[in-house]
């Protein structure tokens, strides 16, 4: 590989790059951290139509009709897009595909930025699809060549399941040309394509024969690799899990798994006979550690204690695993003691954020809030601490829904984002007007997909290659649900969105609230000049500080806050909470 | 070892050491957090290079020097560092919205902390930075100048990392930015 075409790729970069080599035609997917980069990298280069479909069940199932029509195809979605796109995905190993497609699942061990830690080798084998494991950015391109080879070969979507780590690590990637890409154009054949049980039964026994094809051929696939060092002490790892492990076991041979399921028996036979004492760590569920057991081998791992059940397994825990199996002890240097006592930084609505008005005007109320997944899901943490649950995607909505028809006396307000909504928020909405619920329903519209880096939806008028396109209205699709009462409002008037909360609280039928500005970080406007602090005038009540905002400093108790001028967008909302009139926005007065 | 607040930098800074690393002709390899960590909260990443590494992560105790953004952040991802190693720290305080809140407090001799933890310890004051170079953005630089001195790479791959990754027009600040960390 000519040295010149090495790149410092991320994970995420290296699968687009893969992908956009092995000619891949068209790719779908939905933001979510950690795999959302992918097809922001993958957009940036020629000839691949790539698109954020609304959510995960869409973006598979349009990926599904390209390959069926011979089209080369990638999915991408976090672990938990792939319970949204799992429908689909069943039937689809059965009927099969024409063209390569791959389905990119981007499981987070640790729960870095989700709110689950599945192991999405579990869908592989409920799907009875092959699952590839990279574990740097080097296997991420390579794999994702023989990822769509593998895919053609066996005509079934394959999985390429990476990390947190390993999508967001970077190592120097060899690239290559791109092999030329094939257009769609379907060919009919009903009993492929129609799993009818009369079709269907013989689908399903195809799939089990598939099976033990691929279980033969992964035994000797270049996708697994040995690190051979010695026969006293053998451990079978996978992904960047085996990568730590080379280095934490310099003197045991280890068997990195690149190709997870179906099992290569004859490879797992072969070097578990080959060494005397035998470890599985793996990241995630120990499904090869009981694998190898069903195949008649004593090993150690996490049904025997030695590797911990939950969590990422960075290196100072394998170092940990060491120092239990050689009986020494390994401990890494925990933190420091002059770091006992140092104040938590979480996260946190960034100074300006427009949901910090609807939360805020909510702690006015004595309600019961139902959340959702995005920025707005730390309107959970104190001061504000105005989100009650957190379930899924939509069940911001839904949960309201359930809460109310089961009885709760207390008003309910359900809340969620514009990309949410267009996600699975909508047919929450269609449930409750059909079904005659009474929540509150508030759509936090900051007209963008901004947890996970402002990525396009169908609210915001522009597709992901950049194109201007009809802009889905909220307020109409409710309309048309057959919502009555509708509210916009701008969260960045703290008195008129009290009001507006107060009178759908006291209605007799749902309310539709759409709060609407648009993301500070997005814009990088300046709502206004920062507020000036009169110390004379302040009582040291900490009003304001009950906003959250990070720009609010108090560095000792008793004294004024101070304003941090590089963090404030001037939004205003200090100066409209303060009775006193100590905060004071330069230009506008009284604020 | 990279630490501070989301939106300082710490990504930038990621990216210049490991473009050096790359000038000199060595493997490397970096690690960074996404997501949640972003809004406001603490970040790190990990910047390896060598001539032969599988992981891109590192355990505490093992990276040769720290590179902190903010005093607390520093001091809350000291043990990363190893005996002997070198820090270099930003003096600008963040205050967490728990101290602004009153459920925490920020140390007041976080300094002398500081100065007590790490054996190897180059401070650098935004304030001074500011007057000296005209914009405190370029703290991040000045202490990747200040780390430079203590890392195997040679200048000219310093210089080539700036120009491959810093637009041109600030080019010329980062370098002298760069030159008075170092203490060239």
């Amino acid at each position: 590989m000519d040295e010149s075409k090495r790149q410092l790729l991320s994970g995420n970069e290296a699968l687009a790059r893969g992908a956009w080599e092995a000619g891949v035609r068209a790719a779908f997917g939905y933001p979510g951290t950690p795999s959302t980069e992918i097809l922001e990298s993958l957009v940036t280069y020629p000839g691949v139509y790539c698109e954020w479909s609304p959510n995960e069940k869409v973006a598979l199932e349009a990926a599904a009709g390209a390959a069926i029509a011979g089209a080369r195809s990638l999915v991408t979605m976090k672990l938990v897009g792939l319970n949204v796109a799992a429908d689909p995905l069943m039937t689809l190993s059965y009927i099969g595909v024409v063209g390569g497609m791959v389905v990119v699942v981007a499981d987070d061990p640790g729960m870095n930025s989700s709110q689950t830690e599945q192991d999405t080798r579990h869908y592989a084998r409920l799907s009875k699809l092959p699952v590839l494991e990279p574990g740097d950015a080097v296997d991420c391109r390579a794999f994702m060549l023989e990822a769509f080879a593998l895919s053609e070969r066996h005509r079934c979507p394959v999985i390429v399941r990476t990390t947190t780590c390993v999508s967001h690590s970077r190592f120097q990637v060899p690239c290559g040309e791109r092999q030329a890409p094939v257009d769609a154009h379907f060919e009919r054949n009903p009993q492929q394509f129609c799993p009818l049980p009369i079709w269907g039964r013989r689908l399903r026994e195809k799939v089990e024969e598939r099976l033990q094809a691929q279980s033969a051929e992964n035994s000797a696939s270049g996708l697994n690799r040995v690190f051979r060092r010695g026969d006293a002490l053998g451990i079978v790892s996978h992904g960047v899990t085996a990568l730590h492990c080379a280095e934490a076991f310099p003197e045991a041979s280890v068997l990195k798994l690149g190709w997870g399921w179906p099992y290569p028996d004859g490879l797992l036979r072969a070097f578990a006979g080959s060494v005397r004492r035998l470890v599985v760590i793996e990241e995630g569920d120990p499904m090869v550690e009981e694998h190898l057991r069903a195949l008649g081998f004593a090993c150690e791992g996490k049904e025997t204690g030695l590797v911990p059940r939950t969590g990422e397994l960075r290196p100072e825990r394998l170092r940990a695993i060491r120092a239990a199996l050689e009986g020494v002890p390994g401990a890494v240097p925990g933190p420091v003691a002059e770091a006992s006592d140092l104040p938590g930084r979480p996260p946190l609505l960034c100074a300006g954020c427009p949901h910090r008005g609807v939360f805020y005007a909510l702690t006015k109320f004595d309600v019961i809030v139902t959340g959702d997944i995005g920025c707005y899901s730390l309107g959970v943490f104190p001061p504000l601490s105005r989100t009650d649950t957190i379930l899924c995607m939509g069940g911001g909505f839904t949960l309201a829904h359930g809460m109310v028809q089961a009885g709760e006396r207390r008003p309910v307000v359900g809340v969620l984002g514009d990309s949410t909504f267009f996600h699975s928020g909508m047919t929450g909405l269609l449930n409750m007007v059909y079904n005659r619920g009474r929540a509150v329903l508030v759509v936090v519209d900051n007209r963008t997909t901004a947890m996970t880096g402002h990525q396009d939806h169908p609210g915001t008028g522009r597709t992901l290659m950049g194109e201007a396109t009809q802009e889905a209205s909220i307020e109409r699709i409710a309309e048309a649900c057959g919502v009555r009462r509708i509210r916009v409002v701008n969260p960045y008037e703290l008195q008129a969105t009290v009001e507006v909360f107060r009178e759908a609280l006291s209605a007799d039928e749902m309310t539709l609230v759409i709060s609407r500005a648009p993301c500070i970080l997005k814009e990088r406007v300046r709502l206004g000049a920062s507020p000036c602090v009169d110390a004379g005038r302040c009582k040291v009540c900490g009003a304001c500080l009950k906003l959250g905002c990070p720009a609010l400093e108090l560095s000792r108790r008793g004294e004024p806050p101070r304003v941090n001028g590089s963090l404030c967008n001037g939004c205003g909302l200090c100066a409209q909470v303060c009775r006193f009139s100590a905060l004071t926005c330069p230009g506008t007065g009284e604020a | 070892m990279l630490c501070g607040v989301g939106g300082q930098g710490i990504l930038f800074a990621a990216k210049v050491i490991a473009a050096s690393a790359e000038a000199a002709g060595l493997q490397v390899t970096t690690n960074e957090l996404h997501g949640m960590a972003q809004r406001g909260g603490s970040v790190t990443a990990q910047v390896r290079f060598g001539e032969e590494l599988f992981s891109p992560l590192f355990a505490p105790g093992e990276a040769d020097a720290l590179f902190g953004m903010e005093p607390v952040e520093a001091l809350r991802w000291a043990h990363y560092l190893r005996p002997g190693g070198q820090a270099v720290v930003s003096l600008a305080r963040l205050i967490p919205v728990t101290v602004s809140m009153g459920q925490a407090t920020y140390p007041a001799d976080v300094e002398e902390r500081l100065r007590r933890v790490f054996g190897g310890l180059r401070l650098v004051d935004g304030a001074e930075v500011a007057s000296s170079l005209g914009d405190a953005r370029l703290v991040n630089t000045v202490l990747l100048g200040a780390l430079s001195a203590h890392l195997p790479l040679a200048a000219s791959c310093w210089e080539a990392a700036f120009r491959r990754i810093v637009r041109p027009q600030l080019l010329e600040a980062n370098l002298r930015a760069f030159a008075s960390g170092r203490g060239d």
